[in-house]
């Protein structure tokens, strides 16, 4: 499965300044497994030393919060937009 | 694998060249409130290591009660405590603040509270305590070169936001949902030409605002980008309490939690008013208030945990429905420390603290300030909250915001012909 991978300013460190790029995955950890593996070091960025989502980082699959889904064994069909924001609100 | 070094750039990312010398008075530096990792000032409002919130750091001067008092009657009196340079008061701004502190004696005899305040900011220039922080968003935003000034809003801070742009001279764009209520969209639209409503709820836009945010050159997305900035004019809430108490702090104070960012910043408030002195360092203790339609922070506090699980907000309390609050965590925190606590109400109680206040002190609260007014009743009842110790109640807007919340449990007592004798059959003669 393809997908594509909105990035926020702050990780564009990883990926050349690119705001969105290309990864492959059934589920949400597959995809940020195969993002890290182009990018390293990204992955640890978005999950923490547990391997769970960071609390301030929020991942949407399409519009949808995936905390609300699956979390990272969220579904990721093919061509469906992840994006990575960091958690803000208010307003 | 260690991270590549973030490069945090001297210059904006919203404007072309350097800030000025003293653009933010007296802040440092960007602090993470999570891993304590230090960046420069500038429009970040994420950690780059853990993504964690950032947070004004300052090296404060010595400041007097005397050169507060002497200030101009609204919030830039504390412009040494403030993201603001020193000559903020030449900036065109809707220029809140100083709001009325009103001894709330018919509402603590309600409630059984001794000694009881409402600070009430529904008295602010767009009627809600968001002027605050639209204020210190402004100035940034002016700082740091924006060319555009915007915001995802439902009510309050749309209104703010578009009132202090228009006041600035400054291209405002604001985003709300479009199946926001007409009249709340007239409120903003008013003031701008710019509304833009997205077929979507509130999340949705505000995903959109912080997309925007990361691709847009010049924009200043108050609460986005600028979020550092514009939450620190909530502490001036804490400031004028303080001043107004005599240069003292209540020992017990209720405030309304949505993002939970008005209590983090009231407590830094009082804080910082110990550490320069202007207070006598006391205990006080901090409650939280919600609605029960959207009340993760007290789902938390109640099951003693610090895992605040998201919820899809259902609430008339619309101006506190965020079911991801991002400092929440730190409400938890102040509320445990302190020995206060978060609680929440039912929309029917929210209704009656709405109602309540209005009759008893003559002020017409938002659905937050009936949240607020209730939860403080509910804190009576059930204990937490001691009714023998001074209490401050924030009200953080107008009624007229939200007027479809009571319209239907407030009515006429009577529609009578015009004669004497319909008005005594009444009863509502002496």
């Amino acid at each position: 499965m393809s997908v594509s991978v909105r990035v926020p300013t702050i990780l564009r460190t990883y990926t050349g300044g690119e705001s969105e790029v290309s990864a492959t995955g059934s589920t949400l950890a597959e995809v940020l497994g195969d993002l890290d593996a182009s990018y390293p070091g990204i992955r640890a960025r978005i999950l923490d030393e547990d391997g769970r989502l960071r609390r301030f980082v929020n991942v949407y699959v399409g519009n949808d919060d995936v905390r609300f889904l699956e979390n990272l064994d969220t579904a990721t069909p093919d061509g469906v937009q992840v994006s990575v924001i960091p958690a803000v609100a208010g307003g | 694998m260690s991270a590549p070094t973030i490069d945090q750039p001297t210059t904006t990312a919203t404007g072309p060249g350097p800030v000025r010398e003293g653009a933010f008075g007296n802040a440092r530096s960007l602090v993470c409130r999570e891993c304590r990792h230090e960046v420069d000032l500038g429009p970040h409002y994420a950690c780059p290591e853990c993504f964690g919130p950032l947070e004004i750091a300052y090296d404060f001067p010595v400041v007097t009660r005397e050169e507060i008092a002497a200030g101009p009657r609204n919030i830039w009196r504390y412009k040494a405590l403030l993201p603001v340079p020193t000559d903020i008061e030449q900036s065109p701004n809707t220029e809140p603040g100083f709001t009325r502190l009103l001894k709330a004696t018919n509402l603590g005899a309600e409630l059984g509270i001794d000694n009881l305040w409402v600070k009430d900011d529904s008295t602010n220039p767009t009627n809600s305590f968001k002027d605050r922080v639209v204020a210190c968003a402004l100035s940034a935003a002016r700082e740091l070169g924006a060319t555009t000034f915007a915001c995802p809003s439902t009510g309050n801070l749309a209104n703010a936001v578009a009132a202090a742009g228009a006041r600035a001279g400054i291209r405002t764009v604001v985003f709300i949902p479009s199946n926001l209520e007409q009249p709340k969209q007239v409120n903003s639209a008013i003031f701008t030409d710019q509304l833009v409503a997205v077929n979507g709820n509130y999340d949705d836009v505000n995903k959109l605002a912080s997309e925007i945010a990361g691709e847009e050159e010049g924009w200043a997305f108050v609460n986005v980008n600028v979020r550092p900035f514009y939450a620190e004019g909530s502490k001036t809430l804490g400031y004028e309490i303080a001043e107004q108490l005599g240069w003292r702090l209540p020992d017990q104070i209720v405030i309304p939690v949505a993002s939970g960012s008005q209590l983090t910043k009231v407590h830094k408030a009082f804080q910082e008013l110990i550490a320069l002195g202007l207070v006598e360092d006391k205990p006080y203790r901090v409650f939280g208030a919600q609605a029960t339609g959207c009340s993760p922070v007290s789902i938390a506090y109640k099951a003693e945990t610090d895992a605040i699980r998201p919820v899809k907000p259902d609430t008339i309390a619309k101006s506190l429905a965020i079911g991801n609050p991002a400092d929440g965590i730190y409400v938890l925190d102040i509320c445990r420390e302190s020995g206060g606590a978060v609680e929440d109400v039912s929309d029917d109680e929210v209704r009656a603290g709405i109602v309540l206040l209005a009759r008893t002190e003559g002020i017409f609260t938002e659905t937050a300030g009936g949240t607020t007014v209730a939860v403080t009743r509910k804190l009576v009842e059930t204990g937490q909250l001691d009714p023998a110790l001074e209490t401050v109640v924030i009200n953080t807007g107008h009624g007229l915001k939200t007027l479809d919340a009571v319209s239907g449990i407030v009515s006429a007592a009577a529609t009578i012909e015009p004669s004497y004798d319909a008005f005594r059959a009444t009863g509502l003669g002496a």
